[in-house]
């Protein structure tokens, strides 16, 4: 057992820090806020990926995978971190593309797979019901057939960045009778520039629009839109949380918020000395980065574990949680390092190019909304209450 | 020992509980703050008219003679409706300033206004890169003939939009962050060199950068003696301190109301969320934060006028907690809300978002902690 990196691993982190340097889209920056992005912008790098072959790493070769190994798609992760990349979107390439070449058929994987690797197709996500959140197995919107159709009527909601989407992929209620509530449910594709669906913005508590509510009415897709065998689309569903929660750890981003942190509490001041001297706040500095450690040793067993032949168990419950916990503690500390300048509504403020004093330091200018936004990802993707009875009932047998 | 409240405090508490219910429902409230004007100066004049603005002060001032209690009463309920109105710059601080050190002139100048609600305040103590240290000031006020020329950057200035006068600190003399020196200002918010820039602030309310470029101001301008004013500073501080303290008790308690009645409401698995023994344990922790919350405010709010040592390990205490617990109580109204609680459609956000930035007035958890271990 060891960390080290080979020479080859070594060598690959060369070639892929160079390959960023030289192709990362330049205007993109170093990313804040999602609000300040453009829909171009959100896909700007995930196109440069597909042409280089780059952009789904963890897909079988056979299906346009980079066959990296789980040490490669880590340090892949870590460099593109270092610059705060704006990686493809998940719906994509981490959700519905593995759902589709492990569950679709042929002509499902012709049709959507070289779009989701390019880029052009952008998917979002059709889960959560107002009345089916955590109890996602309650949801409600029907597919009824009629003919070579499915007709799908419901309200989907949470659904993030459905404004730009493309496609969605859907869970609907296929046989209402069904003995349990987790039977009777399919997995259907909708193009959404179908008549009858219509996405609403949903203002968030940080000012910014990237969830939606999304209404389906007499939506007529066709049968062959349904991914595997009806009614089995709840063991798809889970499948696909599963990858996105061991997604979700987000290590390497932490890492480099870890890193921010430290810069900004090395400009800020406290009695004529850098914050970031300061022993009390060092020690919460230090507190994450120990606990950041081992989410990131967890998330590498998991990796290996699964180039075993492991596919991602309950266990990736503990990525999600601890790293759910791990991002909400990054964004607390970066608004309080930033002090008073924390307060101010920088959304409202308009930068017209006057010559207006400015307000605060521009690291400031995200830290509140960044973490008022943050809140959110101990309820998505299977509340972190979820995450844990999912621990009690798979693991400890409880 | 008594805990009671007086029949006048509880016909305040009455009054302003009224006021906050049919003036400042949720609706109400965020028309105003996503408005130009950001607040309503027919609510100050309510309170004005109700005798809230002249509570504190002496009936010899023109006040009506009330205390700290009194102040926590009126705060509690403000924390409530997350009132915006700027009652802790203008009656505690500015208000504090002239009661504890003003000149007879500067009382009779003053108080007046504040209890007839025609002068507000803001308190521009913070500079950019003061942190918390009252004492740790750029800004400047040099001796000119009798008079003093101020110049220097304040930040975050609450309530400054608003202000018809600031109340400025500034350093007379000694290095910076020297404890002597420090020296306390009313300026009047149109006096020549007094630049604003004005902004929403992400908890509904609004506040300034505040830049003096050689301001003059009269001998008569400064509050106390020159040079001495970090203890009066301290003082002040400490009561703001105090309600803002009984506000975030407010803002907690109905957070953990709401809470509970969406667990009540929402249901999941058939059943109401709030069945679920892991939510309950959760809302449980949430009150005993919140009655350990009241508890310390009472005790800041009591020893506000007792010896300096005591007074500052009772506030620094209060201070710390409940800045850990509005925290805490924030978070977990969030998360218990899912996803609805995420949203701007709901109230219980405008509550997070308060109790999220109470820590970071007047010196945050750590800030405090140091003051509590540096007295103890």
């Amino acid at each position: 057992m060891n960390l080290d990196f080979t020479p080859e691993e070594v060598a690959f982190r060369e070639e892929v820090r160079n390959f960023i340097e030289a192709n990362y889209p330049k205007h993109l920056g170093d990313t804040g806020l999602r609000e300040d992005l453009s829909p171009e912008d959100f896909v700007a790098w995930h196109k440069v990926l597909g042409e280089k072959g780059w952009s789904v790493p963890a897909w079988p070769e056979q299906y346009g995978g980079t066959g990296w190994t789980p040490t490669q798609r880590y340090i892949w992760g870590e460099e593109n971190a270092r610059v705060n990349a704006l990686m493809p979107l998940p719906f994509g390439v981490s959700m519905v593309g593995p759902v589709i070449y492990t569950f679709g058929n042929e002509e499902q994987k012709a049709q959507h797979l070289p779009g989701i690797r390019s880029g052009n197709v952008w998917w979002c996500q059709g889960y959560s019901e107002p009345g089916a959140g955590s109890d996602l197995a309650s949801l409600k919107t029907t597919a009824v057939r009629d003919g070579d159709h499915y007709v799908i009527n419901g309200q989907k909601t949470w659904t993030t960045l459905a404004q730009h989407a493309d496609w969605g992929f859907f869970l609907c209620r296929t046989d209402p009778d069904a003995a349990k509530p987790q039977q009777g449910i399919s997995f259907i594709l909708v193009d959404m520039n179908t008549p009858g669906v219509e996405v609403r913005p949903i203002k968030l508590i940080d000012g910014g629009y990237e969830v939606n509510e999304t209404w389906l009415t007499d939506v007529r897709v066709p049968v062959e839109n349904l991914v595997g065998v009806e009614n089995q689309g709840w063991t798809y569903a889970k499948f696909l949380l599963a990858h996105e929660r061991s997604g979700i750890a987000g290590v390497a981003r932490s890492k480099r918020g870890v890193e921010k942190l430290r810069e900004i509490a090395g400009s800020e001041m406290l009695d004529g000395e850098p914050l970031m001297s300061d022993f009390d706040f060092a020690r919460k500095v230090s507190q994450l980065e120990i606990d950041l450690a081992a989410l990131e040793i967890t998330e590498l067993r998991t990796l290996a574990g699964e180039q075993a032949g492991k596919g991602p168990g309950p266990e990736s419950s503990i990525l999600k949680i601890k790293g759910t916990e791990i991002q909400q503690r990054l964004t607390e500390l970066t608004l309080e390092a930033v002090g008073s300048y924390g307060t101010p509504l920088y959304g409202s403020i308009a930068d017209n190019g006057s010559n207006e004093y400015p307000v605060g330091p521009e690291y400031a200018q995200h830290a509140a909304s960044t973490y008022f936004n943050m809140r959110k990802t101990s309820i998505y993707g299977g509340s972190n209450e979820i995450q844990r009875n999912i621990i009690t009932k798979m693991i400890l047998g409880l | 020992m008594d805990f009671n409240f007086t029949e006048e405090q509880e016909m305040v508490r009455d009054g302003l509980s009224r006021l906050v219910r049919e003036n400042y429902d949720w609706d109400a409230r965020r028309g105003v703050i996503e408005s130009e004007a950001g607040w309503r100066p027919e609510i100050w004049a309510q309170l004005a008219e109700l005798g809230i603005l002249g509570m504190p002060f002496s009936e010899a001032d023109g006040g009506f003679g009330g205390g700290p209690v009194d102040a926590m009463v009126v705060m509690e309920e403000f924390g409530k409706g997350l009132v915006v109105e700027p009652f802790v710059s203008t009656v505690v601080c500015a208000g504090g300033f002239f009661k504890h050190a003003g000149s007879d002139a500067q009382k009779e100048e003053h108080i007046g206004g504040i209890v007839d609600g025609s002068r507000i305040f803001a308190f521009a103590y913070a500079e950019p890169r003061g942190r918390y240290d009252y004492a740790d000031l750029e800004t400047t006020a040099k001796k000119d003939g009798s008079g003093y020329v101020l110049n220097g950057h304040k930040a975050v200035v609450v309530g400054a939009p608003w202000a018809t006068h600031l109340v400025v600190t500034a350093r007379t003399s000694g290095a910076r962050r020297d404890r002597d020196g420090v020296s306390v200002f009313v300026v009047d918010k149109s006096a020549a060199g007094v630049v604003t820039r004005d902004y929403p602030t992400v908890d509904g309310r609004h506040a300034s950068e505040v830049y003096l470029e050689n301001v003059s101001v009269p001998a008569e301008a400064l509050i106390g003696d020159e040079g001495s004013g970090l203890p009066l500073i301290e003082r002040v501080t400490d009561e703001a301190i105090a309600a803002q303290c009984a506000e975030a008790c407010g803002a907690m308690k109905v957070a953990h109301t709401m809470t509970v009645e969406y667990s009540r409401q929402r249901r999941q698995f058939g059943v109401p969320i709030g069945s679920f023994q892991v939510l309950q344990h959760r809302m449980v922790d949430m009150y005993t934060e919140y009655e350990q919350a009241v508890s310390l405010t009472y005790l800041a709010t009591l020893k506000l006028d007792a010896a300096e040592r005591e007074r500052k390990l009772a506030v620094s205490a209060a201070k710390v907690r409940i800045g850990q617990a509005a925290h805490y109580v924030g978070q977990d109204a969030i998360q218990i809300h899912g996803g609805m609680g995420m949203t701007d459609e709901m109230a219980i956000g405008s509550y997070f978002k308060r109790l999220t930035i109470f820590d970071s007035e007047f010196g945050n958890v750590d800030h405090h902690m140091k003051r509590h271990i540096a007295l103890s």
